[in-house]
């Protein structure tokens, strides 16, 4: 479904590539989980993958289609839930999914439908007409991954979709992306859960300095990584345990 | 078109959700006009209508001064009050408690008859007419000088219009001797009249006409009406590019990037949105110039059989100021940026556009760049409607260049985002 070659990113006035010539394929159909300490270059590759930042060099396809060919076509394609509540404050929570699901060319009462299914399942159907300024931030977090899924898109990107939400929060997010996945959504998604994403995940990559560590199915990872219990004892076998604070 | 409904209702959405902005948008316009312009009909009114205090130096004593105080009393604008000392009157002025004084040097009135009876004589003597017969030999009359007295505060344009009434009273003055002169050489009889002394000349200021034979009469309101008003469409920038740059900090404009929307139909919303935040500030504003202005005594606002053209002149003028907003909110990247620039932005076009200062009396640097100003070619196409009663062929030029000017930035702002954002 993805397929990643040679690709790096390197900002403008920074010393090192925040990600250097990394190579990746994903399955049609998996839950892909990307791992990295803070720095490692996780968003950085989401980010490129949903066209919102430039790759220095190298280059990747989504469902064989490249954006500078087919631009509109992969945005249809794809859903991104980013890290920030991209949500308006002032509007209510079904007016930002009315607005969000007309700039995919929904419209009318198959929209309405779709908004109205999807905030009762995430259990927010009491809260459709509240402003967003009011809701808490795993109502929040909610909203904002049904902003990204009314088109439903074969591919959904986030970034970190669980964090700073409570746990019953986390839970209807986890297997609502479950579900996602079940009825054929290829997912990739970043976390700092580890215990979250050995679970959740079929597959993960682990990233540091913006490169793969290591790739595979959480379970073999653990079997193979010396004295490793669960996915953070290999976390922290390839990372290290000092801090990694940047600004 | 549906993505672009959807956008201009959200951002419809939006604007009316924030009520504090709602007020800012529409009532401080209304404010500043009804302010500024009570403000320059007072000063009007203080020039025209209430008395200035002149302190007046007499040590002539004679006719000439009698002539001045009476000019100066009859002129409805000065209150005249007596000093001995020029000392006194000087040091008044300085200190601001008067805005001028008039002193009027010893012997002005003999000199000046004693200088002018020495020309005609000479004159009548050249042409034989004299009659001693003989040219009467000439004294020096030294020249004398009315000393002026001025508040250092004293705005210039006041200063120059009390010295051109004073210079014209004077010259009427020594013109009245001459012609009494004259008449003393010419004639034995005093009580005959060789010479009108009345003016031959007049003015008459022809009004442009509108409906029929009703003339166009420029008031303080015709004139600060589409000047703030325009102003005021102008200041939309301010809110238009906060939008835009909330839009990229709360994180949505990244959604929209990763949404099948173009930049365009994103833009489209705001600026059908904001164009009609126009249209009803202009409308607020000529309700206060027809129904508020009367009722606090200023002149009401006409805009009789103007209206459509009026409203063509806004739709592109707020047009002009929509693309002005859209391109600094899209290169800003801050509303530390946005908001500041932007106003300032406004005030500097609003300066060089001519709604403070005439463009005709600006040095002319500035006259030329005036014309790089889309506040400029909005408040000439307001002129040409309220005072100079164009038709819509003569504004055309005006809300051609607004409209160009709209989509020049508009294109830029587009083009801009797509090389920042490009894939």
């Amino acid at each position: 479904m993805i397929e990643i070659q040679q690709i790096s990113k390197k900002y403008k006035g920074a010393d090192n590539y925040s990600v250097s010539n990394l190579d990746l394929s994903v399955v049609e159909g998996e839950i892909f989980g990307l791992l990295g300490p803070n720095g490692a270059g996780k968003t950085t590759l989401i980010s490129m993958l949903c066209s919102l930042i430039k790759a220095t060099s190298g280059q990747f396809t989504i469902d064989g289609l490249n954006y500078k060919e087919h631009k509109n076509q992969l945005k249809q394609l794809i859903g991104i839930v980013p890290q920030e509540y991209a949500l308006y404050n002032s509007l209510t929570a079904y007016e930002n999914l009315m607005y969000f699901g007309a700039m995919y060319g929904l419209k009318g009462s198959v929209l309405k439908e779709k908004i109205t299914t999807a905030l009762v399942r995430l259990g927010l159907g009491d809260f459709a007409h509240k402003k967003i300024g009011t809701f808490s931030g795993g109502m929040k977090r909610r909203i904002n991954l049904i902003a990204s899924i009314l088109h439903e898109p074969k591919v959904l990107f986030l970034d970190e979709p669980t964090v700073g939400v409570d746990v019953q929060s986390k839970n209807v997010i986890i297997q609502h992306l479950q579900e996602l996945n079940d009825s054929g959504t290829t997912i990739i998604y970043t976390s700092h859960h580890l215990n979250e994403a050995e679970h959740f995940c079929t597959n993960v990559a682990i990233i540091d300095h913006g490169k793969i560590m290591i790739e595979g199915r959480p379970k073999d990872l653990i079997e193979n990584q010396p004295e490793a219990n669960n996915l953070e004892d290999v976390f922290i076998a390839l990372t290290g345990k000092a801090l990694r604070d940047h600004a | 078109m549906h993505k672009l409904w959807a956008s201009t209702y959200k951002e419809f959405l939006l604007l009316t959700r924030d009520i504090g902005g709602i007020a800012i948008l529409f009532i401080m316009p209304l404010v500043l006009i009804v302010t500024i312009t009570l403000i320059q009909d007072s000063t009007f009114k203080s020039v025209n209508e209430s008395k200035i205090p002149v302190l007046l130096v007499d040590k002539d004593k004679g006719t000439i001064s009698e002539t001045i105080f009476s000019g100066l009393q009859e002129s409805n604008s000065f209150e005249v009050i007596l000093k001995e000392k020029e000392s006194e009157a000087k040091e008044l002025v300085f200190k601001g408690d008067y805005q001028l004084a008039i002193v009027i040097p010893e012997n002005l009135s003999s000199d000046l008859n004693k200088k002018v009876t020495q020309n005609v004589e000479g004159i009548l003597a050249e042409f034989g007419i004299e009659e001693t017969e003989e040219v009467p030999e000439k004294k020096v009359i030294p020249k004398k000088e009315v000393n002026l007295y001025f508040d250092p505060a004293t705005q210039l344009t006041f200063k120059s219009s009390v010295k051109n009434g004073i210079d014209k009273m004077i010259s009427k003055i020594e013109t009245q001797s001459i012609y009494k002169a004259f008449q003393e050489q010419i004639s034995d009889d005093e009580t005959e009249v060789i010479f009108d002394t009345d003016s031959f000349i007049s003015f008459k200021e022809i009004m442009p006409k509108v409906e029929g034979d009703k003339e166009v009469i420029p008031n303080s309101v015709q004139h600060n009406v589409p000047a703030w008003t325009l102003f005021a469409i102008f200041f939309i920038i301010v809110p238009l590019s906060i939008n835009i740059v909330k839009e990229k900090s709360q994180g949505t404009f990244i959604r929209l990037r990763t949404n099948p929307v173009s930049y365009a139909t994103v833009l489209g919303g705001k600026t059908v949105v904001y164009l009609i935040v126009c249209i009803i500030q202009f409308v607020l504003m000529l309700l206060v110039g027809v129904y508020l202005f009367p009722t606090l005594g200023l002149p009401v606002l006409d805009i009789s059989g103007r209206i459509g053209l009026l409203f063509l002149v806004t739709i592109f003028s707020g047009l002009a100021a929509i693309g002005l907003g859209l391109l600094l909110g899209t290169i800003a990247k801050t509303q530390e940026q946005s908001a500041p620039f932007g106003a300032t932005f406004v005030v500097i076009l609003a300066a060089m556009g001519g709604v403070w200062v005439p463009v005709f009396v600006m040095p002319k640097v500035m006259q030329l760049l005036s014309h790089f100003s889309p506040m400029n070619w909005g408040l000439n196409a307001y002129y040409d409607v309220f005072l100079r009663n164009s038709n819509f062929i003569e504004v055309v030029p005006e809300i051609t260049t607004l409209f160009l000017f709209f989509i020049v930035t508009t294109v830029i702002s587009i083009i801009y985002n797509e090389k920042k954002n490009a894939v």
